[in-house]
């Protein structure tokens, strides 16, 4: 069988919000009309955390004014309004995802999602784990496959499953270009293979990766999948069902919503068969000083208290983005890549990472300046009011595979306008003849 | 606090310079004692390999080799340019005086008389993500030096 990338990209068919929409959006979000040491606030720092529109910083506040008790215990009104707030949260999260409600896990955070899956693939792994948890178990022989692209966050716990379980750890390499090598991909998913874990989209190439063509090579040899969705569920439509993995991680904080909160989406089969990885209050049904007995999931997942004010803020943010529309935020930010990506193109001894100018990609770049170490290109951007990223993003081994230690990475959210796009392009274009590069 | 005030000229300047920069190309000088020692700042991803040579109670010769901000790099060559020559236990004063003044907030001034061109990074105590860009190869200076103070081991 062979396997070819398609583009699931849905950028095309929907239409793009404005720049008109986009100043009115921007009202909603207090601090883009900060000023910093005199310039206007560019923010274009998105991809590591995304600003909160004043519904998200209310719903918080709101919660804590009006509703704050402990959540799944006390027989009190006002607990029962928490548990209700904190499990409407729930829906909408699942709604978000296109899941159902028992598969929408809270998390402290992406990291924590993933922890939370190489953990409980370890605990399946030792003995006297039980039937239900033997497909999850990993030994000499299994194969554990990644990406060369991966943040650090869904490789190191996949390492540390693998050292630990006498597993191999495999990666599908990248090309030059920053696109997988599904050829390869194909030869390195085999038999063996027992999970596929990937991100959706780079957060420092800006790649779309072709997940139902990922995930029909895992499926065809019965592996596991795990998506990392941390840099594609905030900017464009996600079906977790559609696209068919079989669990998939999300941060709160980069899709306008608050620290201290992510999603673990797991399909509810698959959930209710794994071991749990933190115990302890709120995830049991009987308990005698010799064992336990496990709540179904979510619950099974949850134990000690919640983020509760997270996830109530977490679904106003949630809310946010799908009344201004997932597609018409893809489209948009699809132009603003675009953008990106020819403009620094376009500027002499700038090398830009990821797809070329034309190609499919989400609204982000990461580019090597010529001469100039993107520590100071960063600090002379700061200097005009625009916050980027720089450094290595997470990903070593990715920027060790394009012959680089630290680049510039600009990413664009729904609040960003072109002009906000155009004044970094002229800034860029300043650096080298600043530090005379 | 504008970036001219940040980026000094001298700093610029000494960035492209990379005096003492280049470890295999120049030996360690003969009757000298000497420590090395590699610092790696995983925010950066920079790191520097800085050796220093002592002979007759003086810093004979400090070489570095690294990659990183410009900042960085102009810190090492200043650094270079300054040890050489300086009896050990100046040295280690001037080392403390740099890390005085980096880390307090833009609170201390620079005194040109101890720190000499040093003084330049007066004004990167004020960001403190960049603090550790200037100390990175001051720290590695310190902890080469104690390697070639310390006592030979023993002949078998």
């Amino acid at each position: 069988m062979a396997f070819t990338a398609t583009s699931e990209s849905q950028a095309l068919l929907t239409p793009a919000l404005g720049d008109d929409e986009v100043l009115r959006i921007r009202n909603d979000f207090p601090i883009l009309s900060r000023s910093m040491g005199g310039h206007p606030l560019i923010y274009l720092d998105s991809g590591a955390t995304s600003q909160n529109p004043i519904s998200v910083i209310e719903a918080e506040q709101e919660f804590y004014e009006q509703r704050n008790a402990a959540v799944h215990r006390g027989a009190h009104l006002l607990a029962v309004e928490a548990t209700e707030s904190f499990e409407d949260a729930r829906e909408t999260l699942a709604a978000f995802l296109g899941a159902g409600v028992d598969e929408i896990i809270w998390t402290s955070n992406a990291t924590e999602g993933l922890n939370l899956l190489s953990y409980s693939f370890l605990n399946s792994s030792l003995p006297g784990a039980g039937a239900t948890a033997a497909r999850f178990a990993l030994g000499a022989g299994d194969e554990i496959v990644v990406t060369e692209m991966e943040h650090h966050a869904n490789l190191i716990p996949w390492q540390q499953l693998a050292e630990r379980t006498g597993a191999t750890l495999r990666f599908i390499p990248v090309d030059d270009a920053g696109v997988l090598d599904l050829e390869a991909a194909a030869g390195i998913i085999n038999a063996a293979t027992r999970v596929l874990a990937f991100s959706h989209a780079s957060n420092v190439l800006g790649t779309i990766n072709p997940v139902k063509t990922l995930v029909a090579m895992a499926r065809q040899v019965g592996a596991l999948t795990v998506l990392d969705a941390c840099q594609s569920a905030p900017h464009l439509p996600l079906d977790v069902k559609d696209l068919g993995v079989d669990f998939a991680v999300i941060s709160g904080h980069k899709m306008l919503g608050p620290t201290g909160i992510g999603v673990l989406y797991g399909r509810s089969e698959l959930l209710n068969a794994m071991p749990p990885f933190l115990t302890g209050g709120s995830m049991i049904t009987t308990v005698t000083m010799e064992r336990a007995a496990f709540l179904p999931s979510p619950q099974r997942f949850e134990a000690g208290t919640q983020k509760v004010s997270q996830a109530i803020a977490l679904a106003a943010a949630a809310n946010y983005l799908t009344e201004t529309g997932m597609g018409r935020i893809h489209a948009w930010e699809s132009l603003l890549g675009q953008r990106l990506v020819e403009g620094l193109a376009s500027i002499p001894g700038i090398r830009v990472l990821g797809p070329a100018p034309g190609q499919d990609r989400i609204g982000l770049a990461s580019f090597d300046v010529a001469g100039v170490h993107a520590h100071d290109v960063g600090q002379f951007l700061d200097s005009k009011g625009i916050a980027v990223r720089v450094g290595h993003h997470c990903a070593q081994p990715l920027h060790r595979r394009l012959g680089l230690t630290a680049t510039t990475r600009a990413s664009t959210y729904l609040y960003n306008t072109t002009s906000d796009v155009d004044a970094f392009l002229a800034a860029v274009a300043e650096v080298r003849a600043y530090f005379g590069a | 606090m504008s970036l001219e005030q940040l980026y000094q000229q001298i700093i610029l300047e000494h960035a492209k310079l990379r005096t003492g920069s280049g470890l295999a190309e120049i030996p360690v000088p003969a009757g000298s004692s000497s420590g090395q020692s590699h610092q790696l700042n995983p925010v950066c991803g920079d790191e520097i390999t800085v050796r220093v040579a002592v002979s007759e109670g003086k810093v004979a010769q400090l070489r570095w080799d690294g990659a990183g901000c410009s900042i960085s790099m102009a810190s090492a060559s200043v650094l270079a340019d300054l040890a050489e020559g300086m009896e050990v236990g100046s040295f280690t004063k001037v080392i403390d005086n740099f890390r005085e003044v980096l880390r307090s907030r833009g609170k201390l001034a620079a005194d040109p008389e101890i720190l000499g061109d040093a003084s330049a990074f007066e004004g990167v105590s004020k960001y403190a993500a960049r603090v550790k860009c200037a100390m990175i190869s001051w720290v590695a200076a310190e902890d080469a030096l104690a390697q070639a103070l310390a006592p030979s081991p023993a002949a078998p």
